[in-house]
């Protein structure tokens, strides 16, 4: 697997994105445009939590406490006005760069752990997240909520902003997963991945590169969520920091490949428009729940590393194969390598 | 010229009642190819352990290069010019073979931020593997190598950070015996250049003709040391591997 710009890697994202770019200019039905923003936008949550969750291996069950942490940032700074409507996601770095700051401490404990222990203590970081948002009431307004001035867009283009600013930060998403993964960054961050105890023997600065991805990861999220806000207008502890969520970047991400750039996207291409679909269909059951956990258990057990590694897996062995072909035909009709030469 | 590089202090580690390395010191003389044996279960990898930072020690301590490491740890002691291989081959399977070498050559701040396998890293990774006569294996995933080739690449990744000291953990133990002499060239090979030794290793056949001196450990006490002569011939050797 080479990681080069490559004509067709170039191709495939100019083409993707001027798509998602085209959609509302063409017009369409206004449930496209609102189901798109939902499936951009955990599309942008599951690329950030695979910067940590898939590239160094840290499966982070806590990434929805800082979506929401990002979500009253942003709904406490604009409670007043929002201005013209555009200036407020101007603050978005600003918030993506504080949350990013303070998840360093949590961080640095939590990834004392490794995995399974590490997914609960993120878990329970995120309990406690909740139960602070319900509970510091003069901040965040409790169970009450928290509201945003609504912005003065034209009605008919309402989604709009929104919508691009999730672009944006999926774009930025996948940037920086490019970059890690082109970097020593990722190189280190895939030997954390497979051997972190090997990876301390060689030199590898562990804990520096971890709390790299680890605060990148949180700050990316806290901006989605600034945007969640935005586009929701008023929040809830139990929506801003909504468990289902966390699973909800956890699944794509395993569901489309875990720790490649297209894999976290494709999952939550596949996953948004079936949980709207058996929502729709079901009604105002619970059903669809069953109807989605069916979906990604038929994928799991088909497909245990997700769609893209597997895809690539079997591209690889069938190439080896018939590599490995050629190479028998070519042996036979060349000595065989004797002792000495290996020797030698 | 026989500066000792690294000296090991009154060693011991107890795992629950029993004692796995009790009261061990030794020294290891710079440019010299010393082993490390014992029967099953003597503490030799335990040891290793502790030196290395993979393990705390309950008491004693050891300097490096005259440096008393408080607390050691593994990558610290990379960084200082110590550096292991695991008895069971550790290399990392997802990257290929390049990747493998590149990243225990270390780096900087600003080369953590720069490419992953810079021109510069290619070079210095092609120049290993020649020396190791493993070039057609560069863009292999090293999860394709053979346990041999795989102890290979172990061993020539801990090379690529310029180590005064190396300690090898069973370099040729589940290896064919063209793979022996091969490791034990290039263990040879390297001295020569300077770089110090201290392995553990159950082929005395091995250890007799590679290394000088030898320690011999026996249920965590050191109970011998000398040339490998004098060791062999030592009663309380004969006895401990032999039983008594």
């Amino acid at each position: 697997m080479k990681r080069m710009i490559t004509r067709a890697g170039l191709i495939r994202a100019g083409v993707f994105f001027a798509l998602l770019i085209i959609v509302p200019i063409l017009g369409g039905p206004v449930w496209l445009l609102n189901l798109l923003i939902f499936t951009v936008m955990y599309a942008a949550l599951s690329s950030s939590w695979n910067l940590l969750g898939g590239l160094a291996g840290y499966p982070s069950l806590g990434h929805v406490a800082f979506f929401g942490i990002g979500a009253y940032a942003f709904a406490l700074t604009f409670s007043g006005s929002v201005g013209d409507g555009y200036s407020p996601f101007l603050v978005l770095p600003v918030i993506g760069i504080a949350v990013g700051l303070l998840s360093l401490p949590i961080g640095w404990v939590s990834m004392r752990t490794r995995a399974d222990v590490f997914a609960i203590v993120t878990i329970t970081f995120l309990f406690i997240t909740q139960t602070l948002a319900f509970n510091l009431t003069k901040i965040t307004g409790g169970a009450q909520g928290a509201s945003v001035a609504a912005p003065p867009f034209d009605p008919a283009t309402y989604d709009w902003p929104f919508y691009y600013a999730m672009i944006v930060l999926l774009a930025i998403a996948m940037g920086i997963s490019f970059y890690f993964s082109r970097s020593k960054i990722g190189l280190s961050l895939s030997t954390v991945r497979a051997d972190e105890d090997k990876a301390h023997g060689v030199g590898v600065r562990v804990t520096a590169v971890k709390l790299i991805a680890f605060a990148v990861s949180a700050g990316m999220v806290a901006m989605v969520g600034g945007v969640w806000a935005y586009y929701i207008g008023f929040i809830y502890p139990q929506f801003a920091v909504d468990p289902l969520i966390t699973i909800g970047m956890v699944l794509m991400a395993f569901l489309g490949g875990r720790g490649t750039l297209w894999g976290p996207v494709l999952g939550s291409f596949i996953l948004v428009p079936a949980q709207q679909f058996f929502a729709q269909s079901f009604g105002a059951s619970q059903l669809y729940l069953l109807a989605y956990a069916a979906v990604f258990l038929v994928i799991m057990l088909f497909l245990p590393r997700g769609i893209l590694p597997s895809i690539s897996d079997r591209l690889r062995r069938r190439r080896a194969a018939a590599l490995g072909a050629a190479r028998d035909a070519e042996a036979h009709t060349a000595d065989a390598v004797t002792p000495e030469e290996v020797k030698a | 010229m026989s500066a000792i590089l690294l000296e090991v202090d009154h060693l011991t580690k107890r795992f629950g009642g029993v004692t796995a390395v009790n009261e061990c010191s030794f020294e290891v003389q710079e440019g010299s190819i010393t082993a490390l044996i014992g029967p099953n279960g003597s503490g030799k990898t335990t040891a290793f352990n502790m030196i290395t930072g993979y393990l705390k020690a309950d008491s004693g301590h050891i300097r490096f290069r005259g440096d008393l490491i408080e607390r050691p740890r593994p990558a610290d002691l990379y960084r200082r010019g110590l550096s292991r291989t695991f008895q069971q081959a550790r290399i990392f399977p997802e990257l290929s073979v390049e990747e493998n070498l590149v990243i225990a050559a270390g780096y900087s701040w600003r080369q953590l931020f720069g490419r992953r396998v810079s021109r510069a890293d290619q070079d210095r990774a092609r120049q290993i593997l020649a020396e190791f006569r493993l070039e057609s294996l560069l863009e292999l995933p090293a999860a394709d190598l053979s346990y041999g080739q795989r102890k290979l690449l172990e061993f020539a990744a801990v090379l690529m950070s310029n180590p005064k000291l190396v300690l090898l953990d069973e370099p040729t133990a589940g290896v064919n015996p063209v793979m022996i002499d091969t490791m034990e060239r290039h263990i040879r090979e390297r001295n020569a250049a300077g770089v110090t030794f201290l392995i553990v290793e159950h082929d005395m056949q091995l250890v007799m003709r590679l290394c000088d001196p030898v320690i011999v450990l026996d249920q965590g006490s050191k109970i011998a040391f000398g040339t490998p002569l004098e060791v062999q011939s030592d009663p309380l050797v004969l006895e401990a591997y032999l039983g008594g």
